[in-house]
């Protein structure tokens, strides 16, 4: 995960600002066990940077969507481990933190196009999924909000679509499962259970094929071709002519050039 | 009437045949099965380790919502799940130390203290209806129709939670009489058909599930009626071996009790789901002109 390297760390160049805005207020925190003082107001990501720490893993979207930078944390005088994306927390004075940027969780091999939509499939593929003893410690241990138990039940009860339905925002950051008490790996049976939905379960789209078909048939080929063509200059001006959605358009709105619709 | 209802997993897959024509029954009777919101797995078997609090939650957990979805009674289907759900309400209630560790493990939830009151169908059927009720409404009486009524062991022990008498059941005789059919008293109507040891000891098994059919054929039923998903499997998964087996045992039909009320009550059988029990059951139904 992140490997410590005090001093001239690219780090200490990104906090600057955050470092002035808080003229000067430092709070302790403890990293893996190690009090520093950092500036207050930062997450816990720049924080873990200003403290001289540098992500070569752990880190990636640092917008709260990528799921690597799930960290436990807990407050002074609370015996509950709490959870947080370190892209997204503010530190709190005097808090432990630890990220957890990966969980060697086992993870089911299977050839998809063989699956069907039987809840069998899942019960063969993770059967540790019996396991659950509905502790609710993975609901607990979500970042994103999710109601795990309530997932992990559905696909129990054969459900693979409620599955889906309540595990659709999982950024796979894995906490649920360093929690579990029945080794259950929640994060990719909801994924299994994302996919099997999405190709077995919700009906296809059949107008997709419909403009597959189009396009196959040529009718972007004129365009497209020009385009290639053109100089950055003349895509620039292009694109800067185009015609845009103005913000408070209706669902109805249509543009007045329809030739590519 | 609305009734707050517990399915329980294996109703929601493998045992469609007992819930959805029960569903189908009771709406004809006046009742709305609810199914309760956020349930979760009951946990399938009583833990019976005094220390061993971690395996009620998920029992516990159940009854928390139902209450906190406003309702005093659950009803359920699943011998198992009705034997998990009311002992573990047993225990909320009686024993103080284990229902503050429990409540304090579970600090995301509301305090429970045993106040649902669990429920059979069939104590729904005896208590709500009434037996002689019941059988004004049957449109389609299951006449000359020899029925084994088989309790196995969940909905009777222990005493503590049993829904009827534990050495001399009545409650499923009374429900085929009830339905116009001719219940077949046999010994071995209260004897465990093998449980959970099927798992590890597959081949021990089939010698519970041919002591109770074998009685249930030799006092002259035609057919068995059962209430629970684990008892269709060890009476219904051995029968193939047991018919190579024993000479001249030609293997017995299964049904649920739930599918024998929506047949009576005239629905459609599509509701009884039969492609989902062991053999063909619908072939002495067809003898007995029960089915079109």
């Amino acid at each position: 995960m992140s490997v410590r390297k005090k001093n001239k760390n690219p780090a200490e160049t990104m906090v600057k600002e955050e470092r002035e805005a808080s003229k000067g207020r430092l709070i302790p925190v403890h990293v893996m066990g190690k009090r520093y003082e950092v500036p207050e107001g930062l997450t816990l990501m720049k924080a873990m940077e200003y403290a001289g720490y540098k992500f070569i893993r752990g880190c990636g979207c640092r917008g709260g969507t990528c799921g690597a930078c799930g960290t436990v944390y807990r407050r002074p005088g609370d015996y509950r481990l709490q959870v947080a994306l370190a892209c997204q927390k503010t530190i709190e004075p005097d808090m432990h933190i630890a990220q957890i940027p990966f969980f060697p969780a086992n993870r089911a091999l299977y050839e998809f196009a063989d699956l069907t939509s039987a809840p069998e499939e899942v019960f063969r593929l993770y059967p540790e999924l019996f396991r659950c003893v509905a502790c609710n410690a993975c609901t607990k241990a979500c970042p994103q909000g999710i109601e795990v138990m309530d997932a992990v039940s559905a696909l129990k009860q054969g459900n693979i679509a409620e599955a889906a339905q309540l595990g659709f925002e999982c950024i796979q950051c894995g906490l649920c499962t360093s929690r579990c008490f029945g080794e259950l790996v929640q994060y990719h049976m909801f994924q299994l259970a994302r996919r099997i939905c999405g190709a077995r379960i919700i009906p296809r789209a059949e107008h997709v094929a419909e403009m597959i078909k189009v396009i196959t048939e040529g009718r972007y080929e004129d365009i497209l071709g020009k385009l290639k063509h053109m100089s950055e200059e003349e895509l620039i001006k292009l694109y800067q002519k185009r015609e845009g959605e103005p913000v408070t358009a209706g669902e109805d709105w249509r543009p007045k050039d329809k030739t590519y619709l | 009437m609305r009734l707050a209802y517990y399915p329980g997993c294996t109703l929601k897959t493998k045992a469609r045949n007992l819930g959805e024509p029960a569903i189908a029954a009771l709406d004809v009777l006046g009742f709305e099965l609810e199914e309760i919101r956020k349930w979760n797995c009951c946990g399938a078997v009583y833990s019976l380790a005094d220390d061993d609090l971690i395996h009620q939650v998920a029992p516990v957990r159940n009854l928390i919502r139902v209450k906190e979805q406003g309702k005093n009674e659950v009803v359920t289907l699943c011998s198992f799940c009705l034997n998990t759900l009311k002992r573990a309400n047993l225990l909320m209630k009686e024993d103080a130390e284990k229902r503050n560790t429990l409540n304090m493990f579970m600090d995301e939830e509301v305090d429970y203290g045993g106040e649902v009151k669990v429920l059979h169908l069939l104590e729904v059927l005896r208590d709500e209806i009434g037996w002689e009720a019941l059988g004004q409404k049957i449109k389609l009486p299951l006449r000359n129709l020899k029925l084994a009524p088989y309790y196995g062991c969940t909905l009777l022990r222990p005493r503590e939670t049993a829904i009827d008498s534990v050495e001399n059941p009545t409650i499923l005789h009374k429900f085929l009489e009830a339905l116009g059919a001719t219940p077949v008293d046999f010994p071995e109507s209260t004897r465990c058909c093998g449980s959970y040891q099927i798992i590890s000891n597959p081949d021990n098994n089939s010698g519970y599930a041919w002591d109770i059919l074998s009685s249930a054929l030799s006092h002259g039923a035609e057919a068995l009626v059962l209430t629970c998903p684990l008892c269709d499997y060890n009476l219904g998964q051995g029968q193939k071996e047991l018919v190579k087996k024993h000479d001249g045992f030609r293997g017995m039909p299964l049904f649920y009790f739930t599918q024998l009320l929506a047949l009576a009550l005239e629905l459609d059988p599509q509701v009884c789901h039969f492609e989902l029990n062991q053999g063909s059951p619908e072939s002495l139904l067809w003898e007995k002109n029960l089915l079109p």
